[in-house]
């Protein structure tokens, strides 16, 4: 187990957010500073007394982890103590795509040498499902709910990925935990840039998504092989890597087992979403050419 | 060094010369003076060890200052207004994880109606975040407390951001002869940051734990004891500096007469006129004073209930409102008071930079000292207005 997040946080059994973080700073070998947003993984890592954290740590808001961090590199920058250490950020899906998009922006922007990590369970989990800029079109969150005549969240799930990308940062890739090995060399990779880096990390909510633990890994492998996440990288604004796809499986794999997406499979506007879901797997896979 | 200078020059060259390793902000009028001049004496060279940060917002720009903080980084930003209370949910997490960020605050109104001039309703609007918040009076003194600030708010008893106020446009754009500070002069008063705690792999630490009920109310009262020392640090601060200086900051509050019947209870530039007023009162036979208020957090209540120990009646000359209740100043008075029985007037004057002239600072004087007016609050230099309701 890791000294650097150790065990006897609050998570749930099969919560993606701490394969994330472990796999994270693993990679890095503790040599971090975190600045982490208010939401699920802060609440079950750093309740005063009990912190889990075996790396210097800070939590100051919601939505101004990405400038805190900024603050952090450039005090280690000014006080010469860039050696000692990496500044990462942990976030969740609304502090990065909803109420925090305008400090991260600004991060991005001015290219601090920060590793950005937004762990992406695709609702405000921690406050109880609410949606978010990144909760997928269909799903059902307590601010969108399904009901006689609203078939779940209408939008789409926004394309962080691309708004990093076109902030001319050198470094942006999308991960899952399904594949730990990937986040691990994809952080690697990631420190290697001066500047600032941005990584999504898929993270399945075992509450928010109506599933159990032991299926939390299957299903975000699923969201991969269904071409719903799709894994990728960026170096210097070019597309270096996709996690290609064998027999790519229809989004109803994924979707079915999911308590957010079961009204989808009964509602009257269910088989619309159904297809727009799968209209949107099939772009996924033409945009990044992953079907082998 | 005798020069004259505009009140903005006077902040950046002292800020220069405390020597911070971090300085964001984000402009407004009318903040966007220091920051610029700090910005250029960044691009020539002249702050060592520092990072001059252009934030995407005031929001950010706070941000940054608070991972900056507990990084170990001595850091300062400066705003107004609209920005100020865009920082305020920045500004009231900085002060409870105890971080000693430095700011100026160029007093200007509050919007709506938008407004850029001059009044104390931002810094105000602050009052409960646990920052210190001293107002000064002129330039010189604006100048000269950038140190103090720093050390006050560094010093191991106190811990907690400092907010030095000084009048939008009234001073920060003003001209005055300054005696410019020395760098070995600075050197000598304020030592380098060295926090009790810091973020560091050497040593890691968790910054920002959430409190649960078993815990919470406890932080928040050595915050409090923590204000209260601050009394005590800032006169300390305060009287070596004029020692060194030879420019008498006595202390929290400052009265220019101690036989006074009527007082006029003020802050910021405003001060210097009510002073000169009374004086000439005073040559007329008059028995008015002048009780500045220098620190108005933590608010010096002592001092405040000794210097109008023996006064009759207390004008309280507000920049500022609590929309549904008294003005904030005269709550403060009010309270340092209590238990006496003086005839108390809030005056409210000059909100949005409306000129409050010398003629009406006198009426204002006058009418109380000769009973004219009845106790209570009361908006002066205010046109006859009357609200439409549809
Ligand atoms: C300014 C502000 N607004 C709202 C909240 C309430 N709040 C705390 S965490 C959270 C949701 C966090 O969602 P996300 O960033 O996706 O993280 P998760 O908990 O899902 O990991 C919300 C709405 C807050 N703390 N601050
Ligand atoms: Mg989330």
């Amino acid at each position: 187990m890791s000294e650097y997040f150790a065990p006897g946080h609050g998570a749930c059994p099969g919560c993606g957010l701490t394969i994330a973080v472990r796999n994270t700073l693993e990679a890095l070998e503790g040599k971090v500073f975190v600045s982490n947003s208010t939401g699920c993984l802060e609440i079950i890592s750093s309740m005063y007394n009990r912190s889990a954290w075996g790396v210097p740590y800070i939590h100051s808001l919601f939505e101004n982890a990405g400038a805190v961090a900024a603050g952090i590199e450039a005090a280690l920058k000014a006080l010469g103590r860039k050696d000692e250490g990496h500044v990462v950020v942990f976030a969740g899906d609304g502090a990065t795509a909803d109420i925090g998009i305008g400090t991260l922006s600004g991060m991005f922007d001015r290219n601090h040498d920060v590793l950005y990590i937004c762990l992406d369970n695709e609702a405000y989990q921690n406050t109880g499902n609410q949606q978010s800029g990144l909760t997928p079109p269909g799903a059902n969150t307590t601010t969108t709910p399904a009901g006689k005549i609203m078939p779940g969240k209408l939008g789409r799930k926004k394309d962080m990925v691309s708004i990093a990308v076109a902030h001319g940062i050198p470094y942006v890739a999308s991960a899952s935990v399904a594949f730990p090995m990937d986040i691990r060399r994809k952080v690697k990779r990631a420190v290697e840039f001066e500047g600032a880096k941005y990584i999504q990390i898929h993270c399945p909510c075992v509450t928010g998504w109506g599933i159990q633990g032991k299926d939390a890994v299957p299903l975000a492998r699923l969201a991969v092989e269904t071409a719903l996440y799709p894994i990728v990288e960026f170096e210097n604004g070019e597309l270096v890597k996709v996690r290609k796809i064998k027999d790519r499986k229809p989004v109803e794999e994924y979707l079915k087992p999911q308590r957010r997406f079961r009204h989808l499979f009964r509602h009257p506007e269910g088989k619309k979403i159904l297809e727009m879901i799968q209209k949107i797997a099939d772009e996924n896979a033409k945009r990044y050419n992953l079907d082998i | 060094m005798r020069k004259v200078v505009r009140g903005f020059y006077a902040i950046a060259h002292a800020v220069k010369l405390c020597k911070p390793n971090v300085i964001c902000a984000y402009p407004i009028t009318p903040q966007t003076e220091i920051v610029e001049n700090l910005a250029a004496m960044h691009a020539e060279g002249e702050l060592e060890n520092c990072e001059y940060i252009t934030a995407e917002s005031e929001f950010g720009a706070a941000s940054i200052l608070v991972g900056a903080s507990a990084a170990g980084a001595r850091t300062f930003t400066a705003t107004s207004s609209q920005g100020l209370i865009l920082m305020s949910e920045v500004l009231y997490n900085a002060a409870g994880m105890r971080l000693p960020i430095v700011m100026v605050v160029a007093n200007r109104a509050l919007s709506a109606p938008l407004s850029i001039w001059n009044d104390h309703q931002d810094s105000m609007a602050m009052r409960d975040a646990g920052i210190i918040q001293v107002y000064v009076e002129n330039n010189q003194e604006a100048h000269d407390l950038v140190p103090v600030a720093f050390r006050v708010a560094e010093d191991k008893r106190v811990m907690l951001p400092f907010m030095l106020c000084m009048d939008g446009f009234k001073l920060t754009h003003a001209y005055e002869p300054i005696e410019l500070l020395e760098q070995e002069i600075i050197d000598a008063f304020l030592p380098p940051y060295d926090p009790p705690v810091k973020m560091t792999t050497k040593k890691p630490l968790t910054f920002g734990a959430y409190a649960p009920p078993p815990y919470y109310m406890e932080f928040r009262a050595i915050m409090h004891d923590a204000m209260e020392r601050a009394r005590k640090v800032i006169e300390e601060a305060m009287k070596e500096w004029s020692s060194i200086t030879g420019r008498d900051y006595g202390g929290h509050t400052f009265t220019d007469y101690d036989e006074a019947e009527v007082a006029v209870v003020a802050m910021g530039s405003i001060v210097s006129m009510a002073r000169d007023v009374a004086e000439e009162m005073r040559k007329e036979g008059k028995k008015v004073g002048v009780l500045k208020i220098r620190t108005f957090r933590p608010f010096p209540a002592d001092e405040v209930r000794k210097a109008l120990e023996n006064v009759d009646k207390v004008i309280v000359l507000e920049r500022a409102l609590s929309l549904g209740s008294d003005g904030p100043l005269t709550l403060e008075v009010k309270s340092a008071l209590y238990g006496t029985s003086k005839e108390i007037h809030t005056v409210v004057v000059g909100l949005g930079g409306r000129d409050v002239p010398r003629d009406l600072m006198v009426k204002i004087i006058s009418e109380v000292y000769e009973g004219k007016v009845k106790p209570g609050f009361r908006f002066e230099g205010i046109h006859e207005y009357e609200e439409v309701i549809p």
